[in-house]
């Protein structure tokens, strides 16, 4: 269903592409100017997207703002892109970030300016365009777009071990996801020998009926794709490295969106199309997640280094998504996407902290700081209020997404909500454990006595981001309302499909499936 | 017996090629030095593209002439079509290149010609006579090719190796040829396949042989592992150009024949004889290129074992068996003949008279230096590496989907593994060129108007193919009808 008749994602998608392209022809002896085109251009792209919020139809069911274009129609290849309850915060996000990465790049970045732009650039464009599609091959071509301006953010603007990092990273993520194609094309032919249609149509392979022992096979490949980019334990130990070595804006872009991408091909992809073997994952699924929950929490504790005490506080993070995802709840489900949101806010947030104070002092190292608080009380105030809402205290959005999902964990297996409630504790003791040995006590060392407070620019950046952290943390309501129907829809319909695989023996006839379910997700 | 003078009419191309290259020794018999080098080039460009533009007034028909020993038909008018753009494009490089090499002038360009021709004739026959004729065509004007560079001791080494393992090569061809003579009395692939029809199932074991020989000669040509020993040499020291011309010329065209002669005649054989055999050497094939690639410094070395691994994954479609999904190999081709000449142009680019630059050193920091090199250079590989939205992503999505259609999900996965391996010497170019500083003092780059005119439509090439695929592919599917 259209509200607005104009092609508003397509727009969101290529907008920066075409500033990019823009960019490419200016002059590189002129950053200001590279760097305020950019900011503008995020700027009105951030705009753009917030009528999508407003213009969303919150009642409605399935796709909005659909776009479908024929692409290559003889093999059921088409420009397919719509959003639901579940994409759309997760686009807002993007553009949010975007804003705020391109902000907090404005001094960290001093050479090759405008390449570093550009790179920012595409990367906004691959980033929405792989949450809007809707046809397989569309989305493909947007999730591999992703990894070529991360690889160039690492290696070219990043620290010391900026180059193996940079080729861990590529490798890790293109050898999971080179399976998913094979998958792709495998379940493409296999609805063709069943129904006689070429599709790449998401929304129709939907429906497509498959073999559980085949779906093991798909479900594997397009699960071992997507952990990788959460990453879940153990394919986690990519991130570390990517993200100590990423510039800040680099971290924030990669911990904010980019790991979404892996959560959000589960909730999109790999969930719906292979539901039987979906429910057939729980165990292993619910397990690595509750072990990264609590192998995340305790690597942290132990880490001197703040960007990767922050790295590996996100595997415990995203464990907490998984698991609530694969609850298979309302609670646990909402809670998921939530902490998805909560995640690119808290720890994104963090990046910033620690990226501004590397700014001052060049060094990232535990041991190098301590007292800052004296120093630099606005920054230690917001640094406190970022802190608390990773830790998810109560007011913050932090409690409402950890909360909601040890709901549905202990509503689904009270042992796995057992266990995760641990890594709340746990996640509480090295969060302010390293803020105590960062912020608190005497000035340790002489350098850190001078440093200057938060300038102008970086005050804006963290306000934004306090700002949410306290919006959704006391009216997540302005935020579920927005999900709240795709979320039971997408439920109900995986509920229905995994039933039908066990009741109607192994392959359930498509059209014995409800019709209206159809033709709700179609819509 | 008298041939029909009407007949010579569906040849115009070949006949107009072959008067163009006459006209070129011509002048360069007469005239020498730099302006009779600049004349024949320019002239040797009027004729590759008037060539072609002549090549769309047969395309559309299905004819065998001269008592079906030539054919013409839309598979081969895709074949004569992509070397013919090999040849444009390897002549408005050498334009510059021969120059500043100081390589002979009107032979040059004539035997790129005759090179050509001999391509095209290989691909446009139902007889094994005609095949091989084409074939040795083809390949003796590449053995001089090679060793152009008189001076270069690595050029004159690489055509010697090229010309005597080629000349055993070719025989082994003959042989199959022969062997499968003689065992049937039938010379025609497609009275061949007439004869299988209706013998089905029988094979003798001379048969066997024959085919078995068959598959070596192609596989020397098309560079798969075991036989594959030549190509780095070869390529590493033949002049640059002729590398570029090799690499896309000499694989499409005996893929061309390879494909004709199997898909044609053999695929009631299919299920018991060739497809194992291939299957293994297409994983050997994609394999051994992909890991050997990864420990070369110089980049001519590197893609020379690329272009082996790319063999491997155009053979995973081969093997497939399937009559429609086969035109993913000729999309394939086409592809990889503008991933590949965009990269060696490239190379050339960024060498001069006498000192080619080629080891990986000589690359870092390119993206400072000349970053237009360095993104031309960049699209290539990720081309090459299979990284959407670019043509050599679509090129593999179609071979790999043929794959899995057919059921070889195994070997799918090989082949995406393999070409994830791929990335990794791709993306060490990349990392060179991007994040590490220069290594030592490297002069001007002076990229010129001919190679920055390749490059720039070797890139236009590759992001027009993979984001619209349908059209090549859609002509590609019309040149395979001929085998259902």
């Amino acid at each position: 269903m259209t509200v607005m008749s104009v092609p508003i994602l397509t727009f969101l998608i290529f907008f920066p592409l075409l500033g990019a392209v823009i960019l490419l022809f200016a002059d590189r002896n002129k950053p200001l100017f590279i760097k305020v085109f950019t900011l503008v251009l995020s700027i009105v792209e951030f705009g753009v997207s917030l009528p999508l919020f407003f213009f969303f139809d919150d009642r409605a069911k399935g796709m909005q703002f659909v776009e479908k274009v024929p692409w290559f129609p003889e093999w059921g290849i088409s420009y397919f892109v719509g959003i639901d309850g579940i994409s759309l915060l997760l686009i807002l996000l993007t553009t949010f970030l975007t804003v705020i990465c391109v902000l907090c790049s404005w001094k960290a970045i001093e050479v090759r300016v405008k390449e570093y732009y550009i790179t920012f650039l595409f990367l906004e464009t691959a980033m929405i365009g792989t949450l809007c599609a809707l046809d397989l091959v569309l989305f493909y071509i947007f999730w591999e777009l992703m990894l070529i301006p991360m690889y160039l953010l690492i290696g070219i603007w990043g620290g010391p071990r900026r180059i193996y990092a940079a080729i861990k990273f590529f490798l890790f993520t293109m050898a999971g996801s080179v399976l998913m194609l094979i998958a792709i094309i495998a379940l493409y032919f296999l609805n063709y020998r069943a129904t006689g249609v070429y599709t790449f149509n998401v929304l129709d392979l939907y429906q497509a009926s498959i073999p559980v022992v085949k779906q093991y096979w798909f479900f594997g490949a397009f699960a071992l794709s997507f952990a990788i980019k959460v990453p879940m334990f153990p394919l986690h130990t990519w991130l570390p490295d990517a993200h100590t070595e990423a510039p800040t804006a680099g971290s924030v872009i990669l911990a904010g969106v980019l790991l979404k991408m892996g959560t959000y091909g589960f909730l999109r992809f790999a969930i719906p199309l292979f539901p039987a073997a979906a429910y057939d994952a729980i165990p292993l699924i619910s397990t690595l997640a509750v072990i990264g929950i609590i192998y995340g929490a305790l690597v942290s504790m132990m880490q001197p280094d703040l960007k990767r005490l922050i790295a590996f506080s996100s595997v415990s993070h995203l464990g907490y998504v998984m698991l609530g995802m694969f609850a298979f709840n309302m609670q646990g489900a909402e809670g998921s996407i939530y902490q998805m949101l909560n995640h690119g806010i808290s720890t994104g947030g963090l990046f910033l902290v620690v990226g501004m104070i590397y700014e001052r002092r060049h060094t990232r190292m535990i041991a190098d700081f301590g007292g800052l608080a004296r120093v630099m009380p606005v920054f230690a105030t917001f640094f406190m209020i970022i802190t608390l809402s990773s830790i998810a205290l109560p007011g913050t959005n932090g409690f409402v997404g950890e909360f909601l999902i040890l709901l549905g964990a202990f509503k689904s297996n009270m042992w796995y909500g057992v266990l995760a409630t641990t890594g709340v504790i746990l996640g509480a003791a090295y969060m302010l454990w390293m803020f105590q040995r960062v912020m608190f006590g005497v000035v340790t060392k002489e350098e850190n006595r001078k440093l200057k407070d938060l300038g102008k620019r970086e005050v804006l950046i963290l306000v934004t981001m306090v700002f949410f952290i306290i919006l959704m943390g006391v009216y997540p309501k302005m935020f579920f309302s927005k999900m709240d129907t795709s979320v039971a829809q997408y439920l109900s319909f995986v509920k229905a499909r995994n039933a039908q695989y066990r009741t109607v023996g192994q392959v359930p006839d498509a059209s014995a499936m409800g019709k209206t379910t159809v033709q709700n997700l179609k819509n | 017996m008298a041939i029909p003078v009407t007949e010579f009419k569906w040849i115009l191309p070949e006949v107009l090629l072959t008067g163009w290259a006459l006209l070129l020794l011509l002048i360069g018999a007469f005239g020498k030095g730099p302006a009779a080098s600049r004349a024949s080039g320019i002239v040797s460009l009027i004729g590759s593209v008037s060539t072609l533009a002549c090549l769309f007034c047969v395309k559309g028909t299905n004819f065998d002439l001269f008592n079906r020993l030539y054919t013409v038909d839309n598979y081969g008018a895709f074949f004569k079509a992509t070397f013919l753009i090999i040849l444009i494009l390897i002549t408005i490089i050498s334009l510059r290149y021969a120059r500043d090499e100081r390589i002979g002038s009107g032979e040059y360009y004539a035997l790129l010609m005759f090179g050509v021709l001999g391509m095209m004739i290989m691909v446009s026959s139902h007889n094994f006579i005609t095949i091989f004729i084409g074939l040795e065509a083809m390949s003796i004007a590449i053995y001089i090719l090679c060793a152009l560079l008189r001076s270069n001791l690595k050029s004159v080494e690489s055509s010697l190796k090229y010309f005597l393992l080629g000349a055993f090569a070719t025989s082994f061809l003959l042989y199959g040829m022969a062997l499968i003579y003689g065992s049937t009395g039938i010379i025609d692939v497609v009275e061949l396949k007439e004869y299988f029809l209706m013998h089905q199932p029988f094979a003798p074991q001379m048969f066997i042989i024959g085919m078995g020989l068959l598959i070596v000669g192609f596989g020397f040509k098309i560079a798969s592992v075991p036989f594959h020993m030549w190509t780095p040499d070869v390529y590493e020291g033949a002049p640059t150009s002729i590398t570029a011309y090799m690499a896309t010329g000499v694989k499409a065209a005996a893929f061309g024949a390879l494909v004709r002669v199997f898909y044609t005649a053999l695929l009631p054989f299919g299920a018991v004889g060739w497809t194992n055999i291939i299957w293994i050497i297409a994983v050997l094939t994609m394999s051994v290129g992909n890991i050997t690639a990864l420990v070369q410094h110089d980049i001519k070395r590197m893609l020379a074992y690329s272009s082996i691994a790319h063999a491997g994954y155009i053979l995973v479609a081969f093997i497939t068996g399937d009559r429609e999904l086969i035109s993913s190999v000729l999309f394939y081709l086409l592809v990889y003949a503008f991933m590949n000449i965009g990269a060696f142009t490239a190379v050339i680019a960024l060498g001069k008279k006498g000192e080619e630059n080629t080891d990986i050193d000589s690359y870092a920091g390119l993206g400072a230096r000349h970053p237009f090199i360095a993104l031309c250079m960049s699209i290539f590989l990720l081309s090459l590496a299979g990284i959407p939205p670019l043509a050599g992503f679509a090129g593999k999505f179609y071979v790999f989907s043929a794959a899995v259609k057919a059921g070889y999900y195994w070997l799918a996965v090989i082949g995406v593994l393999n070409s994830v391996v791929a990335v990794y010497y791709y993306l060490r170019v990349m990392m060179y060129m991007y994040f590490k500083e220069p290594v030592r003092e490297l002069g001007q780059i002076n990229v010129g108007p001919q190679y920055g005119f390749v490059m720039l439509v070797c890139v236009f090439a590759l992001i027009h193919m993979g984001v619209f695929p349908r059209m090549f592919l859609m002509l590609a599917g019309r040149a395979v009808r001929i085998f259902s």
